[in-house]
């Protein structure tokens, strides 16, 4: 019989799994050498905080994958010998395969800081990282973490929560600025201040500076400043895993090369989630998608193909989320950190300055291109829907209720949205569509 | 504020919390216990029993007991004198039998042949006639083929006498005797609690008020924003040794308020003259436990006022909980008692209120006039017109999260504790067969209970339905409902007893399953298994096992509290009364277009 094997247990090799089974009866195995079981990797900020326990972050339950038939091995995969069809595990001998699926997922983006492997100095990515960071925050008063991205943002949370100062160093004029656009980009650097985190634009880290144990005392900025500190967190980003690949005729660049069938140049071996790099994005997408979702995807699509349905790889349009402290991000479509040539923007903030809404259109033909939110929650499907069916931004206006996502009894802001856009001249004039009567709704008319 | 400050103000308001909580325990211990003739003659009335009490308790007369356990042992073996007694005065026993077998022609037995055996006029002789004629009276002008057989018979109607009538009658029964043990150590109480009441109430509850509202205020300085850090640190709310600590002192007072109430009489005197000033008569351990549970809801109802700002949704719902907590389960029956009207919880449901239907609460509120009917018709309108119809538009919350006093204690008090359910598939299928278990049950008695108040027999197949009604108020109204359903909060989180026992939220959950608009949506594809939405749910629903897959959440069990979508941190779960349609639709997540054109 077929035997699939699949290096990681991350949401891209465990999606496969799960879906390879669904459709098959084919043998699975699943490596890793970072847990005995799937957990949310997202989630690990959350049990270094205290709101759960690192079992509540295992989406299933430890009796579901041998009642699935699903072989867990807990292991070091040190070789793949492609001819032979072979992976040699630390440890624990060998396993040949008929299907090779490599979830191999990213490591933390180094860039040969001076220091950066000294004590007290780290990134943030896996399990391990988690337990190393439990060791490094005992006795910290300060740290310093460089690197605007959203794991910069949760280390500073979650170090915050150990009553730990913090200093955030961001290479940009505002946080995550080059993603994020400038008003939503001040929208969080305002809030990330809120909360006392020290933020220090256009700083770079120049340095990290040790005593004579090895371990970090401070840190040098690119202006020469000095900051006292007992921990460093490097969270400029990560990058494929591809270490593996090495000494294996699979082609790789940044990340292991896949076509659109998510296949390496190499029968019989498949790529997925953030190790995977395609050669030929879709329209609209970039080549390395290191995110929860686009891992998700491909261990679906990459399922079918396995279980003898060949199916490419075509996601849908974008969408991500994040939170950053308490305020709550969706992006939904293309939004970029500066408008592109035809396209025109809407922007509308709260009066707190902690919720927004900016929608991308083109200036041509108003047709919506992408939507951010912050301090809101938007519904998925309408969204989508909206994107794919070319709307145009009065449309959206006109039907921006149905989007609706927040708890009942939010304050509702979409009277206060619509005000501010009629005052935009963008040309109509939109009216709200009439509130259904209490009693319709009700009756559910 | 500065952190420093604000924990400097935490530590404080702890500090005063705790003074009124040791002395609270103290106080249990602040009495002592003087034994007067004067108590028994106010609480019990009959005269035999009244001479026979007071001549064994004599010779403590003008004694100071100075604990409630050597004077509580002292009623009970006084007590046990006159039962014992009473039952050999009043016992029909073998010479008695025999005389009336001796009488019968060919072993054929009719009452006069036991009137003629206890002619006369002495109390004995009356109590043996008319209790024979009571319980033998199905025996008249039967026929027996043996002088054994018809020794058994009547021996049996003896002993059922012995065993029902004469500690009834004539004695002390198990109820009367837990009754009378409470009241006759009340009333002998003496100390400062009982000189100082108020002062008690101030130096207890008053501190622990001030004490909990004094920590819990320097929230309202923070940032909105729901602060879940280090509740798996912190021993109180992770199983630690502080919440095992909380969970044992919750067991043991509701053992105490329920099984032994004549030891914790010390804590209701405290109350008394709150009580006065409400209904105008003492306090009993019931307004005492309701006093309590009101405070309890306030006070931590504060704390959730402040811990969810910024979610409208938590806000109100807690608003509710302690509004008609407050209003209907604490005011208004008390201000009915005191206008003479019938005692009536306007929003207790049936089977949750399992003595709904008992004989004395029907016969009250029959007897109550218009308003005695009125109540009897909302009761009963509740149960079969209110929880369908509002189930099928709101979904079972109208009750469980914002009307149900059971579901306000867990909503407020137990808030700390929720993430402490077992969301195990195993715990689920445990909780379906032992709720719907109890539903069945409490039906069941209830029809008993109906049966007899009907027909006046209190037997159906070998039945006693007054038994089966007193075990389901000791195993389930008391033990169930109360030591396990508050006492486990620390343990097995804040909703055990609407998860596992309370038969109302069955009957709620079969309709919000089968027939509801009520189901908790999914956000597209939006969800990455963070676990805050299962780990934060009461009830122990696996919310993230329906919301990976993109799956709407229609579960019997759920409460509706809100708190997945409020912990969500991508916004992925919202609660929604949309039409029926589509509720049971497929799971969709969104954002693969990989196989758009072939499903």
């Amino acid at each position: 019989m077929k035997q699939v094997v699949i290096i990681g247990n991350g949401i891209s090799g465990i999606t496969a799994a799960r879906n390879i089974r669904k459709l098959s009866d084919l043998e699975i195995t699943v490596i890793s050498a970072e847990t005995d079981y799937f957990f949310s990797r997202t989630a690990l900020m959350y049990v270094f905080m205290g709101h759960m326990k690192f079992e509540h972050i295992k989406p299933y339950e430890d009796w579901f994958w041998k009642k699935n038939n699903i072989n867990l091995i807990n292991a070091y995969v040190n070789k793949i010998d492609v001819s032979e069809k072979k992976l040699y595990l630390s440890g624990a001998g060998s396993i040949e395969y008929s299907i090779l699926i490599l979830a191999l997922g990213s490591v933390t983006q180094m860039f040969g800081w001076p220091g950066q492997d000294l004590k007290g100095v780290q990134g943030l990515y896996s399990y391990q990282d988690l337990v190393l960071m439990e060791e490094n925050v005992i006795n910290v008063k300060h740290a310093v973490i460089t690197g605007g991205g959203l794991i910069g943002v949760e280390m500073a949370e979650m170090l915050m929560t150990r009553g730990v100062h913090v200093t955030f160093l961001v290479r940009e004029k505002g946080y995550w600025q080059n993603l994020l656009p400038e008003e939503e980009s001040q929208l969080v650097s305002r809030h990330l201040r809120s909360h006392g985190v020290e933020l220090k634009l256009e700083s770079e880290l120049e340095k990290i500076i040790g005593d004579e144990n090895g371990h970090v005392v401070s840190v040098k900025t690119n202006h020469g400043e000095i900051l006292d500190c007992e921990f460093v967190g490097l969270t400029a980003g990560v990058k494929p895993n591809i270490k593996l690949l090495e000494e294996t005729p699979v082609e790789t660049s940044k990340g292991i090369m896949v076509d659109s069938y998510l296949e390496t140049s190499v029968e019989d071996i498949y790529a997925i989630g953030d190790c995977a790099e395609m050669r030929m994005p879709e329209k609209g997408r970039i080549s390395i998608e290191a995110v929860w979702y686009a891992g998700r995807m491909m261990g679906e699509t990459i399922a079918h193909t396995v279980s003898g349905h060949k199916t490419a790889y075509k996601p849908g349009k974008w969408f991500n989320s994040a939170k950053f402290f308490d305020i709550e991000y969706q992006t939904y479509g293309n939004v970029g950190n500066v408008l592109h040539a035809g396209e025109d923007k809407f922007y509308w903030e709260d009066a707190s300055g902690t919720r927004c809404l900016k929608l991308v259109f083109d200036k041509e033909t108003n047709i919506l291109k992408g939507i951010n939110v912050f301090g809101l929650r938007m519904r998925h499907e309408v969204c989508d829907r909206w994107l794919r069916e070319n709307r145009t931004i009065f449309y959206v206006m006109e039907h921006l209720k149905e989007a609706d996502f927040n708890p009942e009894f939010s304050s509702k802001f979409d009277r206060e949205i619509l005000d501010k856009f009629n005052d935009g001249g963008f040309g109509t004039e939109v009216v709200l569509r009439k509130n259904q009567s209490v009693l319709s709704k009700f009756l559910g008319f | 504020m500065k952190q420093s400050n604000m924990e400097f103000i935490r530590k404080a308001g702890l500090v005063v919390f705790m003074t009124g909580m040791v002395v609270f325990l103290a106080s249990f211990f602040l009495a002592k216990y003087s034994y007067t003739p004067e108590i028994v003659d106010i609480h019990v009335h009959e005269a035999e029993q009244n001479l026979l009490l007071k001549k064994e308790l004599e010779p403590n007369e003008g004694r100071i007991n100075n604990s409630n356990i050597s004077y509580v042992k002292m009623l009970s073996d006084a007590i046990a004198k006159v039962n014992k007694i009473q039952l050999e005065k009043y016992t029909i026993n073998n010479i008695d039998i025999n005389n009336i077998i001796n009488r019968s022609k060919d072993l054929k037995f009719s009452l006069s042949l036991a009137d003629s055996v206890f002619a006369g006029n002495s109390l004995e002789v009356v109590f043996k006639r008319e209790s024979f004629t009571a319980y033998g009276g199905w025996l008249d002008d039967r026929e027996f083929d043996s002088q054994a057989s018809m020794k058994e018979v009547l021996s049996g109607i003896a002993a059922n006498i012995s065993r029902y009538e004469i500690s009834g009658k004539k004695g002390f029964d198990s109820y009367r005797t837990k009754d009378l043990k409470y009241a006759l150590t009340k009333a002998a109480s003496v100390g400062p609690v009982r000189d100082h009441p108020l002062l008690f109430i101030f130096l207890t509850f008053g501190l622990c008020i001030i004490g909990a509202v004094i920590y819990l205020l320097p929230g309202i300085k923070e940032l909105p924003g729901i602060k879940n850090d280090h509740i798996f640190n912190n021993s109180m709310t992770s199983r630690g040794w502080l919440g095992i600590l909380t969970g044992s002192f919750l067991i043991i007072f509701y053992i105490l308020l329920y099984y032994l109430p004549e030891y914790m009489t010390n804590w209701i005197i405290m109350v008394d003259p709150l009580s006065m000033a409400l209904k105008g008569s003492e306090a009993g351990r019931f307004f005492l436990y309701g006093f309590i549970y009101t405070l309890a809801i306030l006070v931590m109802g504060v704390r959730m006022m402040i811990k969810y700002r910024g979610n409208t949704y938590q806000q109100i719902r807690t608003v509710s909980v302690m509004f008609f907590q407050t209003a209907f389960a604490f005011l208004i029956p008390e201000i009915l008692l005191r206008l003479n009207k019938p005692y009536f919880d306007f929003k207790n449901i049936w089977p949750l209120d399992y003595d709904f239907f008992f004989d004395n609460s029907l016969n009250q509120l029959l007897a109550g006039g218009t308003l005695g009917i009125f109540m009897l018709g909302w009761g009963i309108s509740l149960i079969i017109i209110g929880v369908p119809v509002m189930v099928y538009f709101f979904g079972k919350r109208w009750y469980c999260s914002w009307v149900c006093g059971c579901g306000g204690l867990a909503e407020t008090l137990g808030d700390p504790y929720r993430q402490l359910s077992d969301k195990s598939l195993h715990a689920w299928k445990i909780e379906r067969v032992v709720v719907n278990s109890v539903l069945v049950l409490a039906v069941v008695m209830t029809a008993g209970v109906l049966y007899t108040y009907w027909t006046g027999s209190s037997q159906i197949a070998g039945l006693n339905t007054y038994s089966v009604r007193e075990a389901y108020g000791f195993w389930i109204g008391a033990a169930f409902a109360g030591v396990v359903g508050t006492g486990f909060y620390p343990l097995m989180g804040n909703r055990v007893w609407c998860r596992f026992g309370c038969p109302l939220a069955a009957y709620l959950g079969i309709v919000q399953r089968f027939k509801s608009r009520f189901r908790i949506t999914t956000n597209g594809g939006q969800c990455m298994s963070c676990g805050n939405c299962s780990t934060y749910c009461e009830m122990g629903i696996d919310v993230r096992w329906y919301a990976q897959r993109g799956q709407n959440i229609i579960r019997s069990s759920c409460v509706g509290c809100g708190i997945c979508s409020a912990v969500c941190p991508r916004g992925v779960l919202k609660l929604e009364t949309g039409t029926e349609k589509g509720r049971f639709g497929k799971p969709v997540l969104l954002g693969n277009d990989s196989f758009r054109d072939s499903s």
